[in-house]
């Protein structure tokens, strides 16, 4: 079956079996080899992804199911050369280990941070509990996923100031 | 994991998925959010020929009209979740949402996908027996309402015919002061319950008019304490009666021992549950 996705804001075709699941469609046929496949078993959440923005696990979807819609992977969060503030939390606060579960956690925490800029604890550890970190380093996966929403909220003060500085010098 | 080949159809309209339906019956499975149905074909523990996907077609709104909340069938468990209709009129709905499988699940999961797939460690379906909500199926035959009593028929098996799609959940609006929870035990979020209890109380001048209590994953199918309920009704809502009520539907259960626990140990804690949860419904409805 001929299907068109968008994946990471470019339109990628692939002619596929009905039965291929999403993970091994964005691994195999579009070679984005950044989503991971763990439990395979709808548990870990190392294969998550964004669609049309929301996580979900691509292990319990089919590729076709996928079909017109928009799909971002760990690789999209990476944009013009620069690391997007998930990533670069997650270097700066030590937020992986083997790096297994990195890209689900990262995807469900830009999702997250995207709805709730400042969340809590409570409410990180909440957002990625269809998360497992083999390593158990959630403490600063958490760290990370925080701090990326305070640099997040830093950035979106500078180019405020920015733009109220071009409205008040035009 | 590889499923078994099949077809795959993704129609335009609720109508064209009767036909298809129709034309393929029992050879064929509904796809709406594929939480439980893909996991099944996976294991191939369901290997249909023809697969129908329904996800695109709406049916997702949650409304209140002619007396009833009326549930579209592809309400996704995160909607139900952050309903503040739910949060404000229907208790028991909206403690049970946030408890379901997980958050990632939870975004594509729907409430019609989930009580079709009639899993005795389901949610919903002890939900829906504490509210006495209905199901509405869609076939090109026609449209029945039926009781979610009748339509649970036991482990993943419901009334629904070859032919016909759960449409709309109905479930009845609160009348006066009434409240609810849902008590789950598990032993990490995701898994299946250990065990789970549903419980609506309505009251009147003071005392029970009403109690509803469904049980999770301690019998062949969603279970409805129906001997606690006929307890509760028409008496003083007193911790001695929540207590008799709690020992009614320990005796109903029939759990079995599993790596979540033993027999034993499943139906103390539908007795705790059963107790505790009413305690909760009884705060909430003279709060409400």
């Amino acid at each position: 079956m001929e299907i068109t996705v968008k994946v990471n804001g470019a339109d990628r075709s692939a002619d596929i079996e009905p039965r291929m699941l999403l993970a091994h469609l964005i691994r195999e046929e579009f070679g984005l080899t950044g989503t991971h496949v763990g439990c395979d078993t709808t548990s870990c959440g190392a294969c998550t992804v964004l669609l049309d923005g929301r996580p979900i696990k691509s292990c319990t979807m089919f590729g076709v199911q996928a079909d017109g819609r928009e799909v971002t992977t760990v690789e999209g969060l990476f944009q013009d050369g620069q690391l997007h503030a998930i990533q670069a939390a997650f270097k700066e606060e030590h937020g992986l280990q083997c790096g297994f579960c990195t890209p689900g956690m990262m995807l469900t925490g830009s999702a997250l941070l995207a709805e709730n800029p400042s969340p809590s604890e409570d409410e990180v550890r909440w957002a990625i509990s269809g998360n497992i970190c083999r390593c158990t380093g959630y403490m600063n996966i958490v760290k990370a996923i925080q701090a990326a929403g305070r640099d997040l909220a830093a950035d979106a003060e500078t180019a405020d100031a920015e733009t109220a500085d071009e409205s008040v010098a035009s | 994991m590889l499923p078994s080949r099949f077809e795959y159809h993704r129609p335009d309209s609720l109508e064209e998925a009767l036909q298809l339906l129709a034309e393929h019956g029992d050879e064929a499975k509904v796809l709406a959010g594929g939480q439980s149905l893909i996991p099944v074909m996976k294991l191939r523990l369901a290997a249909p020929a023809h697969l129908i996907d329904i996800s695109r077609l709406g049916m997702d709104s949650i409304d209140e009209a002619d007396g009833h909340l009326a549930i579209g069938a592809l309400a996704r468990h995160r909607d139900l979740e952050r309903s503040d209709l739910l949060k404000a009129r229907y208790p028991v709905m909206a403690a049970a949402a946030p408890q379901i499988s997980d958050p990632i699940v939870r975004n594509l999961g729907t409430i019609g996908g989930s009580l079709c797939h009639a899993d005795p460690a389901g949610d919903w379906g002890s939900v829906m027996l504490a509210l006495q909500a209905s199901v509405v199926l869609r076939s090109g035959r026609g449209e029945r309402e039926m009781p979610i009593s009748e339509f649970l028929e036991d482990t993943f098996t419901t009334a629904l015919e070859p032919d016909e799609i759960l449409t709309e959940v109905r479930v009845p609006q609160p009348a006066g002061s009434s409240g609810g929870t849902y008590l789950k035990m598990e032993r990490k979020v995701g898994d299946f319950a250990t065990v789970a209890a549903a419980l609506h109380l309505s009251l009147s001048n003071g005392t029970i008019e009403r109690a509803g209590i469904g049980l999770t994953a301690v019998g062949s199918k969603n279970l409805q304490a129906t001997d606690a309920e006929a307890s509760l009704a028409g008496a003083e809502p007193t911790e001695a009666a929540f207590a008799e009520a709690g020992r009614l539907a320990a005796e109903a259960s029939s759990p079995v021992t599993d790596v979540r626990g033993s027999a034993e140990y499943k139906r103390h804690i539908v007795d705790v549950y059963v107790r505790r949860g009413l305690a909760t419904a009884l705060e909430k409805a003279r709060a409400a």
